[in-house]
């Protein structure tokens, strides 16, 4: 069974406006997407800027008020309250800038111990115990329960932001372009991490990334996200090598080369590509610009395609 | 040979911690020619855009050392006035963050209407405004008479982007500094933001200063590289020898950093410790010895210098030549299971976006 289910979410915000500022129309941010993550698997969600990846995310994990369609995590519909509570404890999220998910006036021992303290009564010695294992297991000394955020580095803090996160032993992580303020060896070495912790701790990930080489790094299964909508779900191997929708095609071809000798065929190929997507794009969305609804390709391949093809 | 357009000889930017000055940029000697883009690679704190920001003269309270020649002519202790004259006329400059380089309370047609106005002596209102909207036409701005009117916050982030870069380009520069000027963009807008500059450059024959973390940008882009470290240029070569033969190993270690495997699950390669901070960085011998513990010390120099091992290639220390990686990884060059992709059955390699 999966242990995470998304179907046909919807994330609608209000737009507002007028003299007494009703709701004049909706954003919708999220337009029916469903995606499943299996135990011990990494899903990775993918799109640019707007695209509702983010989004997607934070209504998985309760950040966001769902408008429609459901949520299952183990099983359990989370969209009823009664389940909601339960279920957060064995859901976390990991936060883009480490700069600003962290309270600067607080110790990096009340910062990790903060989970603790609403889920689990421990006594102040316990606590501090707890604290300084998860420390250690992201590869900090104890001695850091004491200092404050300010006294890390970038890639320092997503650790402890990561402690925080399996604090209290979740089965689901949400991370939200967990390395994308970090230099490229931080990068490493907290991407490294998140694959051991993986390992160790039997975790699930919901990746969301608008890096495509990160995402191939550490992803099982991937869903190309568009204007709220998916435009392609597969293996990792299903979306890098046999690319199927012209949105997908143009994403994948805009990823810099690290090899200058391939340039002009590059630059060639991207022409070609983005002809493609120039040429079909009045077949591959309809008339609002949206993607069409997925359509099995595979087993484990889906794409929006459009009907006639 | 083409001619030098920017040639600054061993700048030294120092910043005021406390009592003491520490330097940022630390004996820094780079060319630039025209038509050329020199890619400045470095992590944060690297000095990379502190380097920028000098030639540009926008340390207000910083010391600097050193000659910063433009055509000829040294722009430190250049008079303000005359100064002011290159800067947005001859050089031009794209800023990392569009959102805090730009006016919130001026439309955007104002603000680069503003930068003709002030180094074009008797253009027309109507001149500008006609030249404000070509520009937007030209750094690929959809609907330019409307974009005009509108103020920053009214754009996305790739949009207010090619804002800043219409200012910068707004009088035609010879010399375009960019730092960082993809960071915050989707991949679709980077390539096109990139494309623009590389044809600004060729229609200007301009000479491009490109400053980066991303290897991938680079390759795509750069005639030559500097890699910076702590301050320090440690290596310079022109782009495929760069890719091909790198040789410092704060070089190397970047390019096994990509996450490039051929099947997920396996380990990128890190760099041991952190960046040292300006007031704590070891002013002697080879600044990268700490993040390469196994290396012996005898393997570097104790005043390391940049050593020219081929024409055209620096490195700095000696430590690359006994250099190897601690866990067996590849050596040199492109990690040799980079990733493919194919669309349309054409296979391509891909660094980070």
């Amino acid at each position: 069974m999966a242990l995470l289910e998304v179907r046909d979410l919807q994330v609608h915000f209000p737009i507002r406006g007028g003299l007494f500022g009703r709701t004049q129309g909706f954003v919708k941010a999220v337009d029916g997407v469903s995606l499943s993550i299996e135990p011990g698997q990494t899903y990775g969600l993918v799109g640019e800027s707007g695209s509702g990846k983010t989004t997607t995310g934070r209504a998985v994990i309760g950040l966001n008020a769902i408008t429609s369609g459901s949520v299952l995590f183990n099983g359990q519909e989370l969209t009823a309250a009664r389940n909601r509570s339960a279920a957060r404890r064995d859901m976390q999220m990991i936060f883009q800038d480490p700069y600003s998910s962290l309270n600067p006036k607080k110790r990096v021992l009340d910062i990790i111990a903060e989970p603790l303290r609403n889920y689990e009564s421990l006594s102040h010695k316990e606590e501090k115990f707890r604290a300084a294992e998860l420390l250690e297991r992201v590869g900090l000394s104890p001695e850091s329960l004491y200092k404050y955020p300010h006294q890390f580095s970038g890639g320092q803090r997503q650790r402890i932001g990561i402690a925080r996160a399996i604090a209290l032993k979740p089965k689901l992580i949400i991370a939200d372009e967990p390395v994308s303020a970090l230099d490229v060896s931080v990068q490493a070495q907290v991407l490294n991490f998140l694959q051991d912790i993986q390992q160790e701790l039997g975790l699930t990930y919901l990746f969301i990334s608008h890096d495509l080489g990160i995402i191939r790094h550490m992803c099982d299964k991937i869903g190309i996200m568009y204007r709220g909508r998916h435009v392609e779900q597969g293996t990792t191997e299903d979306i890098f090598e046999r690319p199927r929708h012209i949105y997908t095609k143009r994403l994948l071809s805009a990823i810099p080369d690290v090899d200058p000798r391939r340039r002009e065929r590059l630059s060639a190929f991207r022409a070609s590509v983005n002809a493609e997507y120039e040429n079909g794009y009045a077949d591959y969305f309809d008339e609002a610009g949206l993607a069409y609804a997925l359509r099995p390709v595979s087993d484990t391949h889906l794409a929006a395609l459009p009907e006639r093809s | 040979m083409k001619k030098s357009l920017l040639k600054i000889e061993r700048l030294t930017t120092s910043f005021r911690i406390g009592d003491d000055y520490y330097a940022a940029v630390d004996d820094v000697s780079l060319t630039v020619n025209r038509g050329e883009v020199l890619a400045i690679v470095g992590e944060s704190g690297s000095g990379k855009s502190a380097l920028a920001f000098s030639v540009m003269g926008l340390h207000a309270h910083a010391r600097i050392d050193g000659r910063i020649y433009y055509k000829g002519e040294d722009l430190i202790g250049m008079p303000a006035a005359k100064l002011n004259k290159l800067r947005g006329s001859e050089i031009g400059m794209i800023f990392q963050d569009p959102l805090s380089a730009l006016n919130p309370l001026m439309t955007v047609g104002e603000q680069i209407e503003e930068s003709l106005l002030l180094h074009r002596n008797g253009i027309s209102r109507a001149q500008r405004r006609n030249a404000a909207i070509e520009l937007l036409n030209k750094v690929g701005i959809p609907s330019p008479e409307r974009t005009a009117a509108q103020y920053p916050h009214e754009l996305s982030g790739g949009m207010r982007q090619r804002i800043v870069i219409a200012i910068a380009i707004a009088n035609q520069p010879s010399l375009l500094i960019a730092d960082e000027p993809t960071t915050a963009l989707d991949v679709t807008i980077q390539l096109q933001i990139l494309d623009l500059i590389k044809a600004l450059k060729n229609d200007m024959d301009a000479g491009v200063i490109l400053i980066t973390h991303d290897l991938g940008v680079v390759a795509e882009m750069a005639d030559r590289v500097a890699v910076m470290y702590a301050g320090q240029i440690v290596e310079i070569a022109d782009i495929f020898t760069l890719t091909s033969n790198p040789k410092h190993p704060y070089t190397r270690s970047l390019l096994q950093s990509i996450p490039n495997s051929a099947e997920s699950g396996s380990r990128l390669h890190t760099i041991q410790g952190i960046v040292p901070s300006l007031k704590h960085l070891p002013r002697r011998g080879c600044r990268f010895q700490s993040r390469i513990p196994w290396i012996e010390a005898s393997e570097h120099e104790s005043e390391p210098e940049l050593h020219e091992i081929e024409p055209g290639h620096f490195v700095r220390c000696t430590c690359h030549l006994r250099f190897r990686f601690p866990d067996s990884a590849s050596d040199a060059g492109l990690p040799p299971s980079a990733d493919a992709y194919s669309i349309n059955g054409e296979e391509f390699r891909y660094g980070t976006s």
